[in-house]
């Protein structure tokens, strides 16, 4: 039992991860997800030491102002001081995250939040804390539920909005030109990654956000040219990542989230492997013809 | 008080040692990281600190030792394998240069993260301290490590400075160094080397997560100061030992505080300030030029204002009043108040109780703005031979940015024309 929630869990924020990360890399804003998952630290910390609680809504506020200050000091110094974009986002992000680093330092008495928990999160202890339905007769753990309704949240988004959000990542100009508001998506739309990257924080950890976000999706689009069938691919690989990293990690006796990412990645590297070989036969055959 | 003394007195072993140590690593890779800055591979060097981890794990774990040299070697590989994998997954597949990098960067930090635990789970006792490659642990640096370190630096720095002109041409713009036959695969994968040497090392002081910071942070602040490599180089270089210098005074003040965070800390607001108040590169001083700019077209559209009015219509030969001139130019009104202001203590305006009046000296400058915008046009419709009805938007432009020089050659080239193309006369100083 305890063996199928870390599944179910790890699973559930895979694929929350694999959808919006799809359309992260089609917008080639995937260092952006790993600057705001670092980012998010301060806030988380800070709101930690307001309301001394972990109550998620009070961090989701914390972490969300985070996220958007960084995205502003990014947009601030690549824009208003004209400093080349790349330097801005390592320059904003890292300071953010020392910043949440010695706040952590500092105050450890109060928060009880340690610096490994922000790199490998707590997935692991997901079964040991649960909510009771029925008068104790149903039960289900804490973390499962939190991701299985941001799931069902990202899942609706993404089959609402599919229209505007496939438009809007593929060719902005396109869809301006349309007078389809793309500021208006690429807020709704940051404020999404921004909401997913904070709740699974505290499930993943900061770093590993990110591979959940860019892994599954990468993997899918080196083997599909189609939006749709690139979106199933990618949740596939994130379900099987959660699955293969969990007995893994059990089997080396490790993280379960580093080793969930591992085998993301080795997904990705056998997606890498076909793709190539699979170019090299069609530059094959297309010799052949000639 | 006293402690910040028995700092800088380095009479204690240990806080020479670490000061020292981490002095030489940032400033190392403050040096290299000037060169990743200016190739725009800021996020490179992040992705290569955290993909340095599963080398330093496997390395121990063959070895067994957490000997600096053997982890090293180990942090080198999968560096430099992280750096090939960017590079062939950019070239070879349809996936962009940021997707690359921040998949390498997650997918061997997640190796890494996965062996580390593995490695502390099974613990032997000997393992402990090798998480500190995470958030860097400053304070624990031995003698060996400071010796291997200070040699890496030297390696570095001989490296920079007897290759400088090729990493220069190289990082500026790679595909005139091509042009110019220089060997750019050899000094590609040289810079890719002293790259992964510089974060390998660099992550003993702040960790991964932070290493890009010490790369790029202290490059960035440098370039608001200078556009000069040399003294680029020079500069990141002193900012990333002064910020190495006080990250470990701090830590050394307060031990519950981490040196790594400090120092990035101070890079991180050493370089805001620069970014904003550096004289030149600054954005303040962009802001004033700006400001002053947009004051001076105010001004000189002021000035065209009370010609129209006062020489060419004659209105009111003892002076205007504001609803007069507004009626003439929307302005916005806070913006008119204080153009006017400044008229004033130009000595270019005077004024008689509500009334106000070009004086002699304004009136000469107003007709120089005047002059400029017909001239203009007289250029445009004659040379140029733009038709009448397209040519005053232009001129209302120019006629803040000719200079004297341009002034003086359009003149002879318009032969000094006596009127403009709309037949107003063009207004010479006598």
């Amino acid at each position: 039992m305890e063996a199928f929630f870390i599944i179910a869990t790890g699973a559930l924020v895979a694929m929350t991860c694999a959808l919006l990360g799809s359309f992260l890399l089609l917008r080639k804003m995937a260092m952006l997800g790993d600057a705001i998952s670092h980012a998010v630290l301060p806030g988380i910390v800070l709101a930690f030491m307001i309301s001394g609680s972990r109550d998620n809504f009070i961090m989701l506020i914390g972490a969300s102002l985070a996220g958007l200050l960084v995205t502003l000091l990014i947009e601030l110094l690549h824009k208003k001081i004209h400093l080349q974009e790349d330097a801005s986002i390592g320059i904003s992000f890292t300071w953010l995250f020392a910043i949440g680093v010695i706040l952590i330092s500092a105050y450890t008495e109060q928060v009880d939040l340690d610096q490994d928990c922000v790199l490998y999160g707590e997935i692991a202890y997901v079964p040991f804390d649960l909510i009771y339905f029925s008068g104790g007769q149903l039960f289900f753990p804490r973390a499962t539920i939190i991701s299985g309704l941001l799931f069902l949240l990202t899942l609706g988004f993404v089959l609402v909005a599919y229209k505007g959000l496939k438009i809007t990542s593929f060719n902005s100009d396109y869809a301006k030109s349309l007078g389809i508001s793309t500021l208006a998506w690429h807020l709704v739309f940051m404020s999404m990654v921004s909401v997913t990257t904070v709740l699974s924080f505290e499930i993943v950890g900061a770093i590993l956000i990110v591979a959940l976000l860019v892994v599954p999706p990468a993997t899918a689009y080196l083997l599909t040219k189609r939006l749709k069938q690139m979106l199933v691919l990618a949740l596939i690989f994130a379900v099987l990542s959660a699955i293969g990293g969990y007995y893994l990690a059990v089997f080396l006796d490790a993280s379960i989230a580093g080793a969930m990412v591992s085998f993301a990645g080795f997904f990705f590297l056998l997606a890498l492997i076909f793709s190539r070989l699979r170019a090299r036969s069609l530059k094959v055959d297309a010799y052949l013809k000639e | 008080m006293n402690d910040v003394w028995a700092f800088f007195s380095f009479s204690d072993p240990t806080v020479r040692i670490v000061s020292l140590g981490t002095v030489f690593l940032a400033m190392s890779a403050s040096v290299v990281g000037t060169f990743a800055f200016l190739r725009k591979r800021a996020l490179v060097g992040d992705a290569i600190a955290h993909a340095i981890l599963p080398g330093i794990a496997i390395a121990f774990m063959l070895s067994g030792t957490k000997n600096p040299i053997v982890l090293m070697m180990g942090a080198l590989i999968s560096g430099w394998l992280a750096t090939w994998a960017m590079e062939y997954i950019t070239e070879k597949t349809k996936l962009s240069n940021d997707t690359a990098v921040a998949l390498v960067l997650s997918v061997f930090f997640g190796i890494g993260i996965m062996l580390l635990t593995h490695i502390q789970h099974s613990g032997t006792g000997n393992q402990s301290g090798l998480d500190q490659y995470l958030f860097g642990k400053a304070a624990g640096m031995t003698e060996q490590d400071l010796w291997t370190y200070s040699v890496v630096a030297l390696l570095l720095l001989t490296v920079v400075i007897s290759l400088y002109k090729e990493l220069k041409v190289y990082s500026f713009n790679p595909d005139f160094a091509a042009v110019s036959g220089l060997p750019v695969k050899a000094i590609r994968r040289i810079l890719n080397l002293v790259t992964v040497l510089a974060i390998a090392i660099g992550i003993q002081s702040v960790g991964v997560v932070l290493m890009a910071a010490l790369l790029i942070t202290p490059a960035a602040a440098a370039r608001a100061w200078t556009s000069s490599l040399k003294i680029m180089l020079f500069l990141a270089a002193l900012i990333g030992g002064i910020s190495g210098l006080s990250g470990s005074l701090i830590s050394y003040l307060s031990p519950a505080m981490p040196t790594g965070p400090w120092i990035v800390m101070t890079l991180s607001i050493i370089t805001l300030l620069s970014l904003f108040f550096a004289p030149r590169g600054g954005a303040l001083s962009r802001l004033l030029k700006q400001r002053r700019h947009s004051q001076k077209i105010l001004n000189e559209n002021l000035l065209k204002v009370f010609y129209k009015l006062s020489v060419e219509r004659k209105l009111e030969k003892s002076g205007l009043n504001v609803a007069e001139l507004l009626a003439e130019r929307a302005i916005n009104k806070s913006d008119f108040a204080a153009a006017i202001k400044r008229l004033k203590r130009k000595n270019w305006l005077l004024a008689e109780g509500k009334k106000l009046k070009l004086s002699s000296i304004g009136l000469v400058e107003a007709r120089r703005v005047v002059r400029l915008h017909r001239l203009w046009e007289m250029y445009l419709s004659q040379r140029l031979n733009l038709k009448e009805d397209h040519i005053h938007p232009n001129a209302e432009s120019m006629e803040h940015i000719i200079s004297p020089e341009l002034e003086a050659l359009l003149l002879k080239e318009l032969d000094f024309p006596t009127q403009d193309p709309h037949n107003s006369p063009i207004p010479y100083s006598n």
